[in-house]
């Protein structure tokens, strides 16, 4: 095998390896989802369940950004930032819920729009928000609940 | 004393440890210290070695990549099928391809392939009395040799990885999607959304690069220590093949819990 010949396959050896990382990075890793972004709102929420960070926000139905941190304030509530699509116009009077996807799917933040005409700025808060649902907090209150009634009509 | 003769035995048998542990450690450094001052005429050495190194795995890489997705992909399928959670596949089968089948399977593969090539080269220069000649026309056998080698280990060892693992996933995919039934379109949603590029992806680079620098390492090393006959040529590839392979299985561990997976 000639030199020039060896040379060309090191080349093309190097190009495929390069090729398969860049397609698991990109494609497969997902790093370009960090591209948009730019409206940095937070939302102050009594039980974020478990949302996690790089969670998606979502707008009926309709990703346009991700959670980027989260965080408790000295009063320990739980304050949720979220990074959205600057392109996106959101009155102040939006509301935030956090919800599943499925029943027991990843956990995400829905923002549903207001009416006001007055847009929402990066590092505004989110006035109204809904806190997580805990199906086992219910499953726990059904119980307990069965429970109380029963005590209370053996009285 | 039978009791004294094997307390003088354990401390010769540690003390000989240490002291072989210092010429490691002392051989890993000339070998950095060779790395940092390449020469440009090595340049075609370099090639030469991501030739022998890289290339030359590249058949088995590949196919024991399209295979262990192919198993992974059957397996995984009919497990995940008492859950009823099928559609999971992709994000499982690629998960565990990322960050530990994809980095190990290769790493043991190219030690067994390339790393035993690699020690009996440098075994049989060093049985040929090459390295000596190199020495006495003062030319630094460790920058010369072993540098070139060591660095292609390290340089291909993350492009093969990326391969296995393309491999792999492409296997699944023939076997979930052809075989099994399972949707295209699904396969590749909870494929992308099951792996992570900050912490999988990043992770398994990492992992590849450093087990790439334990084979050369280990590789170079059992290579250039090795005695002057055909039998120790033979030693030299054989325990290269098994200690940089248990040390691989534990840099696994260590890498894993360090990493923020």
């Amino acid at each position: 095998m000639s030199k020039a010949t060896r040379d060309f396959i090191v080349g093309l050896f190097v190009l495929a390896g390069l090729a398969s990382l860049a397609y698991l990075s990109l494609r497969v890793g997902g790093i370009e989802s960090d591209g948009k972004g730019g409206l940095e709102l937070s939302a102050e929420f009594a039980e974020i369940g478990g949302l996690k960070e790089r969670a998606p926000v979502v707008v009926s139905g309709v990703k346009i950004g991700r959670v980027k941190r989260i965080e408790l304030t000295p009063d320990l509530h739980a304050v949720v930032v979220l990074d959205v699509d600057s392109q996106y116009q959101l009155p102040v009077d939006s509301s935030a819920a956090i919800r599943t996807e499925g029943l027991l799917g990843q956990q995400f933040v829905a923002l549903e729009p207001g009416a006001e005409d007055q847009l929402l700025k990066s590092g505004d808060r989110i006035a109204y928000t809904e806190s997580a649902l805990s199906i086992e907090r219910l499953v726990g209150d059904f119980v307990h609940g069965n429970d109380l009634e029963n005590e209370k009509s053996k009285e | 004393m039978m009791v004294r003769d094997a307390i003088e035995r354990l401390g010769a048998n540690t003390t000989s440890l240490v002291h072989e542990l210092g010429r490691i450690a002392v051989f890993s450094a000339a070998t950095a210290a060779g790395v940092a001052r390449p020469a440009f005429w090595l340049l075609p050495r370099f090639v030469r070695e991501i030739f022998d190194t890289g290339v030359l795995s590249l058949p088995i890489i590949l196919l024991s990549g399209l295979t262990v997705g192919m198993v992974l992909g059957l397996q995984l399928f009919w497990v995940l099928t008492v859950f009823g959670a099928e559609t999971s596949l992709g994000g499982v089968v690629g998960a565990t391809l990322v960050r530990e089948l994809g980095p190990v399977l290769t790493g043991l593969l190219v030690t067994g392939r390339a790393g035993s090539a690699m020690a009996a080269e440098i075994a049989v220069m060093n049985a040929t009395e090459q390295l000596d000649g190199m020495k006495t026309m003062a030319m630094d056998p460790v920058r010369f040799v072993i540098g070139p080698k060591s660095l292609a280990m390290v340089f291909c060892m993350p492009l093969l990885n990326g391969l296995f693992i393309c491999a792999a996933l492409g296997g699944t995919w023939l076997i979930a999607v052809k075989l099994l039934g399972l949707d295209s379109g699904i396969f590749f949603q909870d494929l992308y959304d099951g792996v992570d590029w900050e912490k999988d992806v990043v992770g398994t680079m990492i992992k590849a690069i450093v087990f790439g620098a334990l084979v050369a390492l280990i590789a170079t090393y059992r290579g250039f220590t090795s005695g002057r006959s055909a039998e120790e040529v033979s030693r030299a590839t054989t325990s290269t093949v098994v200690t940089a392979s248990v040390w691989i299985l534990l840099a696994d561990f260590v890498v894993t819990s360090l990493w923020k997976f």
